[in-house]
């Protein structure tokens, strides 16, 4: 047995299975950001949504939104690059923190 | 995952649910008897000049079924005596490999019927594969006879393209396009109809009709300088072909929760075989043409084939329905001219 099986995301919503109104208000306010098209499309939304997985390491995220990126017409290529942009960003954050190791280097005078 | 619901999640436990599409109509009350018979989808012939992975005729150019020209007279007399019937459907493998291909698209525009051509784009250049038969004459002959041409094309891109239809359709689809173009095909002007089909590569649902024709238009006018009508996005039938790939990747079963969990009745209602019957190279009459790979033959007592072609019985029929038939109702539906709601 393994903790992520791919499965176990049909048995999302029996999170619910306890204090489920607060379940209900969760799935309502998820269906109307994601499912939607807004001021965003949904394949817009579905991209940022598989970055936002891969950048998490939530497996199935990846699984549900690699598959409703194909489903809105997005290709493999856009994905790709939107998996990148979350790459460029974990990295970003890493190095844009070496400002703080530069202002204590500083503060030591070294 | 497009919306969550606590129904959604729910899990198919028994396999037979897959073939119990009857009861999933009579459940959301629907009647899904024969509307009328407005158009003949004829199958002329099952060799193609490709073998693609999603084809549900399991079409290759080994494939050597092929329409008689007896069969071909039989279904222009049906035509010819019924007027009903507007539109003649011909498909295949690709139909302009059937030897009277050319005599059937002149005799039923003489008719004054409106006749459409599941054309794949690449036979125009490949010609017949085992004659070695050119055909680069189709756009010409297309236009001449004002046929709507009806191609598959399953993304703007190579990558998918090829992946579905092999290494090189891709770029000899754009070409092909560009001829047919040359002839005037998709110039609102011309009147000549040239519209793509959409079909997703692999086991996944087809996004918005409306925002992949927005896509396709865009991408393949800005690079190839190509226009086209109307594209009609369809669902793959998890049949043949198609079904062994899922089988063998062990994705059958999502794939078919998939398309149950995506029944739509309103798509139902417009299923295609309400108003067409769709006939084999041999002239059997079936109600669709999946029916009729899978050789589920049509409950139509004494007229089973175009030689005892009777429209009353045909359109009084009780359709036959199988786990396939998900597929034509899943989401915004799925038929040979696209979504049905």
């Amino acid at each position: 047995m393994n903790y992520y099986e791919s499965n176990d995301l049909k048995k999302f919503a029996e999170v619910g299975r306890f204090r489920k109104e607060l379940m209900d208000k969760f799935f309502e306010y998820y269906n109307k950001v994601t499912g939607e098209d807004g001021a965003l499309t949904k394949r817009e939304k579905a991209l940022i949504a598989l970055a936002v997985a891969h950048s998490k390491n939530c497996p199935y995220c990846i699984d549900a939104y690699t598959t409703q990126c194909l489903e809105t017409g997005a290709n493999p290529d856009q994905m790709t690059e939107a998996v990148h942009v979350a790459a460029a960003m974990e990295a970003g954050i890493t190095l844009v923190h070496g400002v703080q190791m530069n202002n204590v280097l500083d503060r030591h005078g070294a | 995952m497009t919306t969550l619901q606590a129904d959604s999640f729910a899990e198919i436990e028994d396999v037979d649910e897959f073939d119990n599409f009857e009861a999933k109509a009579e459940q959301a009350n629907l009647d899904l008897s024969p509307l009328t018979i407005d158009t003949l989808q004829v199958n002329i012939t099952k060799m193609c000049n490709q073998a693609c992975l999603h084809c549900h005729v399991d079409a290759s150019p080994k494939r050597t079924e092929q329409m008689s020209l007896e069969t071909v007279e039989q279904c222009l007399l049906i035509l010819a005596q019924h007027n009903a019937i507007r539109n003649i459907d011909l498909t295949g493998g690709a139909p302009e490999l059937n030897p009277h291909f050319d005599y059937f698209v002149t005799e039923a525009k003489k008719l004054g019927k409106h006749v459409m051509v599941r054309h794949n784009l690449t036979v125009t250049l490949d010609g017949h594969p085992v004659t070695g038969e050119s055909k680069v004459y189709l756009p010409e002959f297309f236009k001449e006879n004002r046929v709507e041409v009806i191609s598959s094309l399953p993304y703007y891109q190579e990558y998918f393209t090829d992946k579905q239809r092999g290494r090189g359709v891709f770029a000899k689809s754009i070409e092909s396009l560009q001829l047919l173009n040359e002839q005037g095909y998709g110039k609102a002007e011309s009147g000549l109809l040239l519209n793509l089909v959409y079909n997703p590569a692999g086991a996944f649902l087809p996004a918005s009709q409306e925002s992949l024709e927005r896509d396709f238009k865009k991408e393949l006018l800005e690079k190839f300088g190509i226009v086209f009508n109307n594209l009609f996005t369809m669902t793959n039938m998890p049949i043949h072909r198609f079904k062994s790939q899922l089988k063998r990747i062990g994705t059958y079963d999502d794939y078919m929760e998939k398309l149950i969990g995506a029944f739509n009745p309103c798509a139902a209602e417009g299923i295609m075989c309400r108003s067409l019957i769709s006939v084999g190279y041999d002239g059997k009459i079936y109600d669709c043409d999946f029916n009729q790979m899978m050789d589920l033959q049509i409950e139509a007592p004494d007229a089973k084939t175009v030689f005892n072609f009777n429209f009353s019985k045909l359109s009084n029929r009780r359709i036959k329905f199988g786990a396939h038939c998900f597929g034509c109702t899943a989401g915004a539906g799925s038929s040979c001219g696209g979504t049905t709601t």
